[in-house]
């Protein structure tokens, strides 16, 4: 599909690529999470070695970073918004819905730390390269309120049931990966495991009257020239 | 290249040591005479000593017995300005013999890091000692100041203190701390007489082993062999504790046999079970097998023993072996700087399990397990801590197998509650003279 | 022929080691490794590299024999 066709005939391919690109990033983030839990967490059968788990999260933590990429360059490519690409590395600097868009920059850039990192590990050292992938955790929920906030499929039942099933599974991750090695840091663990429900039930909170209600593509702040547009192409 | 006389027979090391206080430097060279003067071709003059440290056949006295001249020389030949490191921070808790040195002939002790210090070409010399052995750090500070012309030389010396603990007084934890690092053994990706503390070659040698070149240096390596046995020749310091009537330390010539040692020390005070040979990173010997024994590799290596840090208990029948064993087995544990796996976990299960013997609440097999988790310990961490408690619990488990298989029979002895003959201090350590 | 050697400060026995050198390498109670000392045969040698590769915590690594 041509760009020009794209532009002038209702949504283009590249607007229907990006939200699913972004929405398979988000689904690969969840996964990569869980499996570095399994991992640092040793759990281990006879048919899944250590060697496997480690081997699986990695090789998804790199899928997650390819359909990120070609999530934020079809971003850039689709004329609807025209988010420039520069939009995706410095957050907060946009147009359209600047803070939500923000957000999605802000867990790119940790993303980026933890990926850079984690090839560069040898030369680093071990103890270096550990504390920098304790961004992992940080990166994921921003990731989550982006696609809440920037996704035009979000008010959608599959859609809901995505993120809410992502949301989940990260919860029971964390309250897996605090709860072993309890009762040693106790004051950490519990400040991780409050941070986990809190952030998740204040999701769930807002939703409603957030990206769920009524008016959100305005609130969001998506700039009012698109505003009309909205109504036809998304429901978002 | 002897100047002044050279002492036949003993004291060596001690000469001239009586009632307390250190040695001053007039009464040093007055017994020694003066170390000779460093030539003006360094290099050559370097050669030489490492030459006479190879005829002399010293063997480090710090418990590796390493030859003192092959460490020496392969400082010598790495790049760098070599470092010199004088270990006096005796670990060992039944060891008294560094302590005594550095307290009362500190000037030997530097002495021998001067010679030390000209056969690798150093310029920084290092003593570090015990922080809590205050007598022996007030000895050294006072014998530097001594010693203006100490610096002029091209050697600094300074004196570091080093936290105490059985493990700290280790070669690479002495070197990580004065390196500015924890008082912990480090994994050494090169070794260290070519990269040890800042990366320059490092000679870390025992005070004892460093007191022996200070009178190599003066009366040459041929001299250092009229003594002690043929393999590993000289004299000896050995700490004789536990059931003897003048617990002490004691210059010997190597090759000596236990039983001599024993009368030098007024004779037992009673009934002997075994000696304890080594300290706690050494082995037990029957008291039948340890009086004939001669203390010298050769004399050692068939009762699978070794001089170690110079130590030799008597263990007196009256005490329970098992207890003992059990309490110095949680104590080892304890003192695990707790950086590898196998160490921590493997010295746990050994003092548990021995703490069930003594109780009569072990398994069966119980004493097979312990053996097993004892040696898989040895040869799996940084240092060799695990190998020696290994040695300790293995020797012991033969030597007291009867007792062991009466307690995981019947319980606890009557003895069991007795005050401990086996010293396990709690940090600092406080020692007596 | 090449060796085996660990570093036990580093080894955090996650046993990923063990896993992929079962010929050279068990672990004990604890799941530290327990490594078979014999130089590694050239038939083993991409095996062993791949365990050390594996290991999270660089502890383990494969070292060249070197004449002293």
């Amino acid at each position: 599909m041509s760009l020009a066709l794209a532009s002038t005939v209702g949504p283009s391919a590249y607007w229907y690529l990006t939200r699913s690109t972004g929405t398979m990033a988000l689904i690969l983030l969840t996964l990569s999470v869980v499996l570095g839990v399994i991992d640092v967490g040793r759990y281990t059968t006879a048919r899944m070695p250590r060697f496997v788990v480690d081997g699986m999260h990695r090789s998804v933590s790199l899928l997650a970073v390819v359909f990120l990429v070609l999530h934020i360059v079809t971003a850039a490519l689709d004329s609807f918004a025209s988010i420039p690409l520069i939009d995706a590395i410095v957050p907060f600097v946009g147009s359209y819905r600047p803070l939500w868009l923000g957000l999605g920059a802000a867990s790119l850039d940790l993303m980026l730390a933890v990926v850079i990192t984690s090839l560069a590990r040898r030369r680093l050292g071990y103890r270096s390269w550990r504390a920098v992938h304790w961004l992992a955790y940080a990166s994921w929920p921003l990731a989550l309120l982006h696609t809440l906030g920037t996704g035009s499929d979000v008010k959608a039942g599959w859609m809901i049931a995505i993120s809410g099933g992502c949301l989940a599974a990260v919860l029971f991750a964390v309250i897996v990966r605090a709860a072993a090695g309890w009762p040693g840091q106790v004051r950490l663990r519990t400040t991780a495991l409050g941070l986990a429900v809190f952030f998740s039930g204040g999701v769930a909170l807002w939703l409603p009257s957030g990206p769920l209600g009524a008016g959100w593509a305005q609130r969001s702040g998506t700039p009012s020239s698109l505003l009309h547009h909205t109504t036809k192409r998304s429901r978002g | 290249m002897s100047v002044s006389a050279p002492p036949t027979g003993l004291p060596r090391l001690l000469a001239g040591v009586s009632g307390t206080g250190a040695l001053s430097l007039a009464r040093h060279l007055e017994i020694h005479g003066p170390l000779p003067a460093v030539e003006r071709r360094r290099a050559h003059s370097a050669l030489a000593l490492v030459n006479e440290l190879e005829r002399s056949g010293l063997r480090g006295r710090g418990g590796a017995a390493f030859p003192a001249a092959t460490k020496v020389s392969a400082v010598a030949a790495a790049r760098g300005r070599a470092i010199v490191v004088a270990n006096g921070c005796e670990g060992e808790p039944m060891s008294l013999k560094d302590r005594l040195l550095l307290e009362r002939v500190p000037h030997l002790v530097l002495d021998g890091a001067l010679v030390a210090a000209h056969a690798v070409e150093a310029t920084d010399v290092l003593i570090a000692v015990d922080e809590s052995a205050t007598r022996a750090v007030d000895a050294i500070e006072r014998a530097v100041r001594e010693r203006p012309e100490l610096g002029r030389g091209g050697s600094r010396v300074q004196l570091a203190t080093v936290p105490s603990g059985y493990v700290t007084g280790q070669e690479s934890a002495v070197l990580s701390f004065l390196g500015g690092g924890p008082a912990k053994p480090m994994a050494m990706s090169a070794p260290i007489y070519r990269c040890g503390l800042k990366g320059r070659p490092t000679l870390v040698s025992n005070v004892e082993t460093l007191a022996h070149m200070a009178l190599i240096g003066r009366h040459g390596g041929n001299w250092f062999r009229t003594l002690g046995a043929h393999g590993a020749p000289g004299s000896t310091l050995v700490t004789v504790g536990g059931a003897v009537a003048h617990p002490g330390v004691f210059e010997i010539e190597t090759g000596t046999e236990v039983a001599s040692l024993v009368q030098a020390a007024g004779g037992a005070t009673g009934e002997l079970q075994a000696f304890l040979l080594g300290g706690y990173a050494g082995t037990w010997v029957p008291a039948d097998v340890g009086w004939q024994l001669a203390l010298s590799p050769e004399g050692l290596h068939e009762a699978g023993a070794a001089l170690g840090a110079g130590v030799v208990f008597a263990l007196p029948s009256s005490a329970c072996a098992v207890s003992e064993i059990a309490f110095v087995a949680r104590w080892l544990s304890g003192q695990s700087a707790g950086q590898c796996g196998p160490c921590v976990y493997g010295l746990d299960a050994v003092a548990t399990g021995l703490d069930q013997v003594r109780a009569g609440a072990a398994g069966e097999g119980a004493l097979g397990r312990i053996t097993r988790w004892a040696s898989l310990a040895g040869g799996r961490g940084a240092c060799a801590h695990p190998d020696g408690a290994a040695s300790f619990i293995i020797s012991a488990t033969h030597v007291f197998a009867a007792e062991l298989a009466d307690h995981a029979r019947r319980g606890p002895c009557a003895r069991c509650a007795q005050r401990h003959v086996l010293p396990t201090p709690a940090a600092p350590a406080r020692r007596a003279a | 022929m090449s060796r085996l050697h660990i570093n036990w400060i580093a080894c955090e026995a996650h046993g990923m080691c063990a896993e992929l050198l079962p010929e050279r390498i068990t672990l004990d109670d604890w799941g530290y490794p327990i490594i078979d000392g014999r130089p590694i045969p050239a038939e083993l040698e991409a095996h062993a590299r791949r365990a050390a590769e594996a290991c999270p915590t660089f502890a383990l690594a494969l070292e060249k024999a070197r004449r002293r």
